[in-house]
């Protein structure tokens, strides 16, 4: 038996509803990493929670779906269905503005360990692989693994380096790392086969704060260089509870 | 049977209950944490949500409301300051009160300096005990349930340990002293685990798929509340192993490449990147849940409309199909009574669990 029939590559014309046993249902518009992708799953994820429809408990975007978790005692599967099918099939709204965070990270060799090794991998100097990293626009496309964890589109072509072999011992929270053609921002000490490449002073998740998780899905996220002092300063006004992330509205 | 024995609520009134000692994996959980899955935070909660249901249910708190979830590490606490009823279901565990066999569902109530006692028993991994009274600790992100990898909820984001004290807001004595738990749907047969195929069933041939039904599966010893691993013949994948992540709900059964089954429970990761053949059904999340290390099992297809009827049984269940009997001593079975005389300490077997 080959692979399923559906293309690697594109948006399907129609989403696929998909059983998670009987209480979570997948829309899937696609297979693969695609802004396109992403922004309808965004679309529907956003009609969704705006319908609140009742038995449908929460949903949770990723690259390519959206998984709806309900009780169907409440709303039953046909029923979820046809609500989302009606949405997915409304005109879009036109492109709305987008927030966009800009995180100050320190690229230091005691930060961004991996720098060099990045450089040497990818035959671009390490003040290219800091500036193509600090140049680009990320996108949000889902969270996962632990809370406040992001996965981040966008990396340069330049800088997509496969994962390590075999994981290096746990980095400290707040690292920037890279790693397979994505970026992340860690919020948890963990090991990694991923790339080190800085640390922002910026938490992505404080549970104690308000809002414990700083962006969203769908949100735009660049990396400022700063120097180890600028680093240590804002590190110790973020700890204190203080974002030290800019945001921005880009219309 | 519910709600008429209640008896009116001290208003005000704390108790405790203070930890004498506790194995690995004994947690604080309420019904899970909901909303954030969307943030990367595990939901957590019961591994068995039927037991934990009834547990509150006899316990007379709102469903929902915090809980001990016993490992078969075992546990063993007082109460302290007030006398409070609590409330036992779950696996077949083996409880005593001050050293006096109790069965392993039933409500109880501990005057303080009583030393309760829940061990692992004849069967079962996951017991709970709820008491009447709501365990009075600051939710972390909306609940109480513990995330220890994460290490958010419960006490200190941590599971509990000799020396803990949870304090109790509106401890209650319910009326009817020990009283024993009759609640059929707990006798839960874990031979057959029943599972809607998908959402990624479309990556494993027909034959693969029926030989992932057939098992036989054996739950490994590296199981935990994240995930159950089975041991058995490898499956392989038609259509490759790595997709782009998405969604895992409780009780996903994703295979990894190496093609052992992976079933994934209360501590799972919101989201993931292997495909996932099935998913257990809502009412068998408890029955394989009770699967201690080294049992077999063979998984079912089921429908949809079977799921989701199973689900509604499991609710009535919840609702009205149990009841609580006066403990008479002297109706005690020599089964029973034999139970109360295993020794101490046997389930360090189970030290990695």
């Amino acid at each position: 038996m080959s692979g399923p029939n559906v293309s690697e590559e594109a948006a399907y014309a129609e989403p696929r509803f998909l059983n998670s046993g009987e209480t979570a249902l997948v829309v899937e518009f696609g297979r693969s990493v695609d802004p396109a992708i992403s922004d309808r799953v965004l679309a529907l994820d956003a009609a969704l929670v705006a319908r609140a429809l009742p038995g449908v408990r929460e949903s949770v975007p990723t690259y390519r779906s959206l998984m709806i978790h309900y009780d169907p005692l409440v709303i039953d599967r046909a029923a979820l269905v046809a609500e989302v099918a009606a949405i997915a099939h409304a005109p879009r709204p036109a492109a709305g503005p987008v927030t966009r965070w800009i995180l100050p990270c320190c690229y230091d060799p005691e930060y961004g360990e991996d720098v060099g090794e990045v450089a040497r991998m990818t035959g671009l100097s390490e003040e290219r692989v800091v500036s193509l990293h600090a140049g680009a626009v990320f996108r949000v496309y889902m969270y996962g693994f632990a809370p406040g964890f992001c996965y981040l589109g966008g990396l340069p072509p330049e800088l997509s380096v496969s994962r390590r072999t075999r994981p290096r011992p746990p980095h400290p929270p707040n690292t920037t790392l890279i790693g397979g053609g994505l970026a992340i921002v860690t919020t948890f000490s963990m090991p990694t086969g991923w790339w080190l490449m800085g640390r922002t002073p910026e938490r992505m998740f404080s549970p104690q704060r308000d809002p414990a998780f700083l962006v969203a899905v769908g949100d735009e996220l660049k990396f400022e260089p700063v120097d180890r002092p600028t680093f240590l300063a804002l590190d110790a006004r973020a700890a204190s509870g203080e974002i030290v992330a800019r945001r921005e509205v880009t219309p | 049977m519910s709600g008429s024995e209640r008896t009116a609520p001290d208003q005000g009134a704390t108790g405790a209950l203070r930890i004498l000692s506790a194995g690995p994996g004994v947690t604080i959980q309420d019904a899970g944490r909901h909303g954030l899955l969307r943030f990367g935070v595990t939901g957590a909660g019961p591994m068995d949500p039927l037991a934990f249901a009834l547990a509150n249910r006899v316990a007379q708190v709102p469903d929902g409301s915090a809980a001990l979830e016993i490992s078969m590490g075992g546990v063993e606490l007082e109460a302290a300051d007030a006398p409070v009823t609590v409330a036992l279901a779950g696996g077949d565990f083996r409880v005593t009160l001050d050293g006096q066999a109790m069965p392993a569902a039933a409500r109880l109530t501990l005057e303080p300096g009583a030393r309760l006692a829940v061990k692992a028993g004849a069967s079962g991994a996951w017991c709970y005990l709820a008491p009447a009274a709501r365990i009075d600790i600051a939710p972390t992100l909306g609940s109480l349930s513990t995330h220890a990898r994460s290490g958010i909820g419960g006490l200190n984001g941590r599971a509990l340990a000799a020396g803990d004290v949870l304090p109790l807001a509106d401890p209650r004595v319910l009326p009817g002293g020990a009283m024993e738990l009759s609640a059929p749907a707990l006798v839960r047969p874990g031979e057959v685990i029943r599972v809607l195929l998908g959402p990624q069933d479309d990556y494993f041939s027909p034959a693969e798929i029926a030989a992932f039904l057939a098992g036989p599966w054996t739950v490994s010893v590296r199981s935990d509340r994240m995930a159950y691993f089975l041991d058995g013949t490898p499956m392989t994948h038609a259509g490759g192993f790595n997709i782009v992540s998405d969604g895992i709900a409780h009780g996903a059964i994703q295979v990894p490449g190496e093609g052992y089954p992976v079933v994934l429970m209360g501590d799972r990761q919101p989201t993931g990147g292997y495909p996932k053949i099935a998913n257990v059904i809502g009412a068998d999340l408890g029955r394989i849940a009770q699967l201690r290390p080294g049992s077999v099992f063979r998984f079912a297809a089921v429908s949809l409309e079977e799921a989701v009827e199973a689900r509604r049984a499991e609710a009535a269940a919840v609702a009205d199909g149990w009841s609580l009997a006066p403990l008479v001593r002297t109706n005690l079975s020599s089964e029973f009574l034999l139970g109360c005389r295993l020794v101490d300490g046997w389930v360090d077997a189970f030290a990695e669990w």
